[in-house]
């Protein structure tokens, strides 16, 4: 599974689903209880995860990721507006 | 569904309306190739803008060091001419100085950090546009139309991933190096202003230092006041010789007179309103000494 953390670049990881998946549902109860710091440290558990699990990706691959994270210094807001796809990725 | 997965079909639904739009899909890869090579020029163009504005920043560190600095200075000396209050003006305009000087320090950090992602962005960026191009000719010569689709969608997905997470990056990198510049001109204003003396334009005088220049420059004069009044009062006899003299000529036969007071000064006690009556003369007596010699030679 390819994962990408934004700004980052990209992480193959092996069978840790479980264990992102059950960071990531704390992410979004964060997200959805407007709770920054609950959000900061999911974010922050998430990446580490996923750095400390994963290999990075070669520069030159073109392979799509599978999951994509927000970058480390990413705000709340910034990832709702993420979530609605609109204004933070340009082109 | 979470973040992540949402995340990542917002980035997937992105990349799939621009294959959409084209009819074929080996035009997709030039049209986005050129993309690419845009937002090359973007993130690039991107380093600079922030490498600008960290730089100025910086510059405007340094004034705000020197700034505080120079009134630290002028605290002591204030304090040293047991002015207090001036000096405890200039340690407020210090400290005001240096809580500007701490919140840019964590500015210039965030842009050095920016400067550095953007930096690693467009490298791999670069990378992964290389690898797009070789893969691009490749499809293009080995399949047709109908066979490329595939992989070109994974071309596309992999290549369109990067280049709006790298699109994100500059859009970051922008805001701060906007928010970064409404600052820096906010900061450049209160220094011009004088609230903060810019120690480096020096145009302008803050009033701490002209008010101690004020008092340093009657100091002056009261020592120049009481060095007349030294000369006044050693030739003083001469005044009065003169006066008896020649006072009605007085402007004119100044060295004579003044030689012949002096010649003749010694056995005369000094009246007292010498001093006082001397005064108006005071500025051509002062030129004495440099007539003197030449008398000398001359007599």
């Amino acid at each position: 599974m390819i994962v990408r953390i934004l700004g980052e670049g990209q992480f193959r990881v092996g069978d840790v689903a479980a264990e992102l998946n059950r960071l990531d549902t704390e992410l979004e109860a964060a997200v959805n209880h407007n709770d920054e710091a609950a959000f900061g440290a999911a974010l922050d558990g998430l990446l580490a995860h996923v750095r400390a699990q994963g290999t990075p990706l070669p520069p030159d691959t073109l392979e799509p990721s599978d999951l994509i994270l927000p970058a480390e210094d990413t705000s709340m807001d910034e990832v709702r507006k993420m979530l609605t796809g609109e204004g933070l990725i340009p082109g | 569904m979470g973040v992540m997965k949402r995340v990542s079909l917002v980035f997937k639904a992105k990349a799939n309306k621009a294959l959409d739009k084209m009819e074929d899909p080996r035009e997709t890869l030039d049209y986005s190739y050129q993309r690419q090579l845009e937002l090359l020029t973007k993130v690039r163009r991107g380093v600079a803008d922030v490498a600008t504005s960290r730089k100025r920043v910086e510059l405007q560190m340094n004034q705000l060091q020197q700034s505080s600095n120079k009134l630290e200075d002028q605290a002591r000396k204030a304090l040293g001419m047991g002015r207090e209050d001036l000096a405890r003006a200039a340690l407020e305009r210090k400290a005001s100085a240096q809580t500007q000087l701490n919140d840019l320090q964590v500015q210039y950090a965030q842009l050095q950090a920016e400067e550095e992602k953007l930096t690693v962005a467009s490298q791999r960026l670069q990378s992964k546009v290389d690898a797009f191009r070789t893969r691009k000719e490749t499809i293009k010569a080995t399949y047709t139309a109908a066979e490329a689709q595939t992989r070109i969608n994974e071309a596309f997905s992999g290549i369109s991933e990067e280049m709006g997470d790298v699109g994100m990056a500059i859009q970051r990198a922008e805001d701060k190096t906007a928010q970064m510049q409404a600052r820096a001109g906010a900061i450049d204003e209160l220094m011009a202003s004088g609230a903060l003396d810019d120690a480096v334009g020096g145009s302008r005088r803050d009033d701490i230092q002209s008010e101690l220049d004020m008092m340093s420059a009657s100091s002056d004069v009261e020592r120049e006041l009481s060095r007349l009044k030294g000369e006044i009062t050693a030739s003083a006899p001469k005044q009065l010789e003169g006066g008896a003299n020649g006072n009605s000529q007085a402007t004119q036969s100044q060295p004579q007179s003044a030689q012949g007071a002096q010649d003749q000064g010694g056995p005369y006690a000094p009246p007292p309103p010498a001093p006082t009556q001397a005064a108006p003369a005071g500025i051509p007596v002062s030129d004495l000494p440099a007539a003197e010699p030449q008398d000398g030679e001359g007599s």
